[in-house]
């Protein structure tokens, strides 16, 4: 063991576009680093904001949320849906104090296996430099769950 | 014609059922108060400081019969949305209001709505001075403010209990399997359980702030379903309560919905 900071990056992404961007980078034999841990979900719009919290509280240090692109949506608008929860929410979250700088949300196509190890390798290199998240993991072992 | 004729007249005449309003209660507060009779309409009283719509959607008061009720703008906004909502019909309540000290009757969605038009809508000096210093703080001193604020929340669900639109009969909070939001009133339950209660008032909240004068240890609690409320204002450009057609922000959307976080 080394004692330098290996961050905890959960990715919740949707079943059908960044999933299967993630295999193909896999299948397309691309590195990237593995700090990630992927929960598949059936649409963006299945993401409920409470997942979020729940990452965190967790032992999250980073989040990913990732899924089709607009019009791409394998249920026609789970996306849509999901992008007005999300600009609603972030503005709670930065309200309330919590690091908006943790989450990243992007859109990865099921062809955009190169652009699923960018995203990664960079939110990856961005928590790794802004620590572990300490304040809201400190909240969760404050009190019984 | 005054608030007390005027109930006892609506209620001789069997227009309504009941009448809600004010009395004066222990230490000068002002407590709601239902009368049911003429001779109870003399305890009747205009000026409360409470939302009384939080009450029309209770199956007790419901099986009243039809109500009238004694109106800020505040509580035409969530009469307005709860409509919208489908939890109460045009005709099952009849509004009044104080205009230059007569009391006037709304009678339909419609007169609502031309008498909200005519008044405008200002929060109070007292939240606008919080709200700014709060936007003058770092990210850092927010969460801070906000720890300090939560660390006292009992979590008694006055807030919950206090508006308008939280009807539900079975509430996320109550929900124990699986456990949603931790019940104790500990840090993380806390900050989830007012966290949760902002998303589910985003694009409902008429802003009465009527939790934060519920809030017996005095959290401005308001300000987190006024945030919420505020930005889909800013970002869609609609609000709660404006219109007695269903009109909800967070169950729609707009193809061309402008972020800039999303890459």
């Amino acid at each position: 063991m080394t004692d330098t900071f290996e961050p905890k990056i959960t990715a919740f992404v949707c079943n059908w576009c960044t999933y299967a961007g993630a295999d193909l980078t896999g299948t397309s034999r691309i590195k990237y680093q593995s700090n990630v841990r992927v929960l598949r979900l059936p649409c963006t719009g299945r993401i409920d904001f409470m997942l979020l919290a729940k990452a965190f509280a967790r032992g999250a240090d980073g989040i990913i949320i990732s899924g089709c692109h607009p019009n791409d949506c394998h249920y026609t608008s789970g996306n849509y849906h999901a992008r007005r929860r999300w600009m609603i929410y972030r503005n709670l979250m930065d309200f309330m104090g919590i690091d908006t700088a943790r989450i990243t949300f992007s859109w990865v196509s099921a062809a955009e296996g190169a652009k699923w190890a960018e995203l990664v390798n960079e939110v990856t290199t961005g928590i790794r430099a802004m620590g572990p998240y300490t304040e809201y993991q400190e909240l969760a072992n404050a009190g019984v769950e | 014609m005054e608030l007390r004729e005027k109930a006892k007249q609506l209620l001789e005449s069997g227009d309504v059922k009941a009448v809600l309003g004010f009395e004066p209660g222990t230490g000068g507060v002002r407590r709601p108060a239902f009368a049911r009779s003429a001779a109870q309409a003399e305890k009747l009283v205009f000026d409360g400081e409470q939302n009384l719509a939080s009450y029309v959607t209770h199956k007790e008061v419901k099986r009243l019969g039809r109500l009238a009720l004694v109106a800020r703008p505040d509580t035409l906004r969530a009469l307005l949305q709860l409509m919208g909502e489908r939890q109460l019909k045009e005709g099952d309540v009849l509004p009044l209001v104080l205009e230059d000290g007569q009391v006037r009757e709304l009678t339909d969605a419609q007169a609502i709505e031309e008498y909200l038009a005519l008044t405008a809508k200002e929060l109070p000096a007292q939240d606008r001075e919080l709200l700014e210093r709060l936007g003058g703080m770092t990210r850092q001193e927010r969460w801070d403010f906000w720890q300090k604020e939560l660390s006292r929340c009992i979590k008694c669900y006055a807030c919950r209990s206090s508006c308008p639109m939280c009807y539900c009969e079975h509430c996320t909070m109550d929900c124990n399997r699986p456990q949603w939001v931790p019940v104790p009133s500990h840090a993380l339950g806390n900050l989830e359980y007012h966290m949760v209660r902002a998303m589910h008032l985003a694009g409902r909240c008429v802003e009465c702030g009527d939790c934060g004068r519920a809030c017996p240890v005095g959290i401005p609690i308001h300000l987190l379903t006024f945030n919420a409320e505020e930005s889909v204002h800013a970002q869609f450009g609609q609000r709660a309560g404006a219109s007695a057609k269903l009109d909800y922000a967070m169950s729609t959307f707009r193809p061309d919905d402008k972020e800039t976080f999303i890459r």
